[in-house]
């Protein structure tokens, strides 16, 4: 079995407007897939599909060969599917350890625990100290979310998807609203993700996604416009038209 | 100023924390429970209390079981985020249920205790159902609304609870087949100090453990929570059941120490002035609860002495004064002017 994730007809509507439609999807094991289009063209919303904050209208959705389709969210956690979100969703009281821990405890199982202190979970502290100096965020581990500025605020959204340990990582626009040369450091630390770790993110910054994608689908109107290699999607005319130049020559 | 470790607001944002790894240092910020000095001194208060005044103690006996019913309130408001306007009918089902069984032959008093905590959190259960799914707006009508039904429903079983005459008759069994509970109140506030310290710890380990922080998570973004793989509706029906237990607990206190029942029990006035009192010493913080519980009452008491018609106008400024000058309650100003005093010597 090498299908991490499949999608089948996964369809999407608000009474009559249709924000996804008809998207059949298969990412392979370990695959580093982008998901690319213009603004509003139901990248989020196929996200929350596939996590299951959203129900399809019609659709299937596959995770490691399980149908997860009527799952909910958290269940399709534990099955090994984290996301991160393109707005800051944190805990903005909580101090980055505290954010951290609180999440490797919830894949642990650690989180029913009512009866011992945080502070004596060992393992799950040991963790997220290592998780937090992989991210660079380790200085920051003492003070509230809320008072990190907003490009480490994305770190810690990053940490908090990989705390779950997950087989299939969905990244929506990780690197949104930080500024060119520093998103690249987010994206360092995705590319040191181990190889067996499944990616599907939404990015559009074009040189990144070109960098960092091994293949790319490109959604337009809620419809797949097309799917292919890098070199593939830059040939397209199509393509090219939706992104009247943006894209990198080859 | 009493917390047990340091509150958000406390650590300065601009400090850049340089950390040795060591083992010690790193779970320095973490929930942990060491009791601190402050705590002890806090604690001693109470005793001194039943020494220093001994003409007092229905009054002090009442402080400590609204300091009870305070912790309850802030476990799901202050730490889950659950806002309630019923409360009142855990406490009432946990009086009316040790109640019933003391004037029904049942005289001993810890089982009596324990099953009025059992009914409220038995009843709870269901409560929760609805109320774990709403957001803010619609919590605060369906506990509000179940509230009232409680109240009704007691007042249509008059057969059982007495309706507006309320319940008495009770024989309450000496504490421990020892201590009887006396004329002035002696057994009954030590009693009353004995449930509430060790609920308190209870509340005190529960609130610094995984399931705790899984609970401030819950409030600080249940959205996130969920896509950490939390069930957060199972985590919530969880700390209301336990939380509709201490308040259970709680009435079953003074059905026993005063042995009688009010409708008033299970009032909208009971859950309303619930919420002053938490929301006047500091939510999320447990110590704020029982102070205060002690402020609302002890300002009930002197006000009310001093102007018998107009108190709870005076009550209402001193509400608006706290909410205004004070976010966070007499504890939260208490941190924040603690916190300006530091950065100024620095
Ligand atoms: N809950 C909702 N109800 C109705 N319409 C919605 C809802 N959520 C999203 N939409 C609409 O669906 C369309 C797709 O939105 P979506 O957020 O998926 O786009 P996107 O591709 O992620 O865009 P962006 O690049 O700006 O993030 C938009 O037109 C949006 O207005
Ligand atoms: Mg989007």
């Amino acid at each position: 079995m090498t299908t991490a994730l499949r999608t089948e007809g996964l369809s999407k509507s608000w009474g009559g407007f249709v924000a996804n439609s008809q998207i059949s999807l298969s990412l392979p094991k370990g695959a580093r897939h982008a998901l690319i289009g213009p603004n509003g063209a139901g990248k989020s919303t196929f996200i929350n599909l596939l996590t299951g904050v959203l129900a399809p209208s019609s659709g299937e959705v596959f995770l490691m060969g399980e149908r997860v389709t009527h799952l909910a969210p958290h269940e399709r956690v534990k099955r090994g599917m984290a996301r991160t979100f393109q707005i800051n969703t944190l805990f903005p009281g909580l101090t980055v350890l505290e954010s951290v821990v609180l999440a490797i405890c919830e894949r642990s199982g650690a989180a029913r625990i009512w009866h011992r202190t945080v502070a004596g979970r060992r393992a799950e502290i040991d963790e997220a100290w290592d998780l937090l100096a992989r991210l660079h965020l380790d200085r920051d581990a003492d003070r509230p979310t809320r008072s990190l500025p907003y490009g480490r605020q994305r770190l810690v959204e990053i940490a908090l998807a990989l705390a779950a340990r997950p087989k299939l990582l969905l990244l929506d626009e990780p690197a949104a609203g930080i500024p060119t040369g520093e998103s690249s450091e987010i994206f360092d630390v995705i590319a040191g993700l181990p190889d067996d770790v499944t990616i599907l993110f939404i990015e559009h910054d074009m040189d990144l996604v070109f960098r960092f994608a091994r293949r790319i689908t490109v959604l337009v109107g809620g419809k797949p416009l097309t799917e292919g290699t890098p070199d593939e999607i830059a040939a397209d005319p199509r393509v090219r038209e939706v992104y009247l130049g943006e894209l990198p020559h080859v | 100023m009493l917390r047990p470790f340091p509150t958000p607001a406390a650590v300065s944002p601009e400090e850049d924390v340089i950390r040795p790894a060591g083992p010690c240092e790193r779970i320095a910020r973490l929930p942990a429970d060491r009791w601190t000095l402050r705590e002890t001194a806090f604690w001693l208060m109470p005793v001194l209390g039943y020494f220093a005044f001994p003409g007092y103690l229905m009054l002090g006996s009442q402080i400590l079981i609204a300091g009870l019913f305070a912790l309850s309130l802030d476990l799901i408001m202050g730490y889950a985020g659950i806002v309630s306007l019923g409360h009142a009918a855990f406490f009432g089902t946990g009086a009316y249920a040790a109640g019933l069984l003391a004037s029904h032959g049942w005289h001993e008093p810890l089982s009596g205790l324990l099953a009025g905590a059992a009914a409220a959190a038995l009843v709870a259960l269901p409560v929760s159902l609805l109320v774990v799914r709403g957001q803010d707006l619609g919590r605060l009508i369906v506990t509000l609304g179940i509230g009232m039904l409680f109240f009704e429903a007691a007042n249509k079983a008059a057969a059982i609870t007495g309706g507006v005459d309320g319940l008495s008759g009770m024989e309450i069994a000496p504490l421990f087949g020892l201590f009887d509970f006396d004329l002035f109140g002696r057994t009954a506030y030590l009693y009353s100090l004995g449930v509430l310290f060790l609920l308190f710890l209870l509340c005190r380990r529960l609130v610094h453990s995984p399931f705790g922080l899984s609970l401030r998570g819950i409030k600080e973004n249940s959205k996130r929570m969920a896509s950490l793989g939390a069930p957060v509706e199972r985590r919530l029906v969880s700390v209301f059941v336990i939380a509709a237990a201490l308040a259970g607990a709680a009435g079953a206190l003074l059905a026993q120490t005063t042995r009688f029942v009010g409708l008033d029990s299970l009032s909208f006035q009971r859950s309303a002035e619930l919420l002053i009192m938490l929301v006047l010493g500091g939510t999320g913080r447990l110590y704020g609860a029982l102070i205060g519980a002690a402020l609302f009452l002890l300002a009930q008491d002197i006000l009310a002495g001093l102007d018998p018609v107009y108190w709870q106008f005076w009550l209402g400024l001193m509400l608006v004064a706290v909410v205004l000058y004070a976010r966070g309650g007499v504890l939260g100003g208490a941190a924040l002017l603690a916190g300006r005093i530091r950065g100024k010597r620095r």
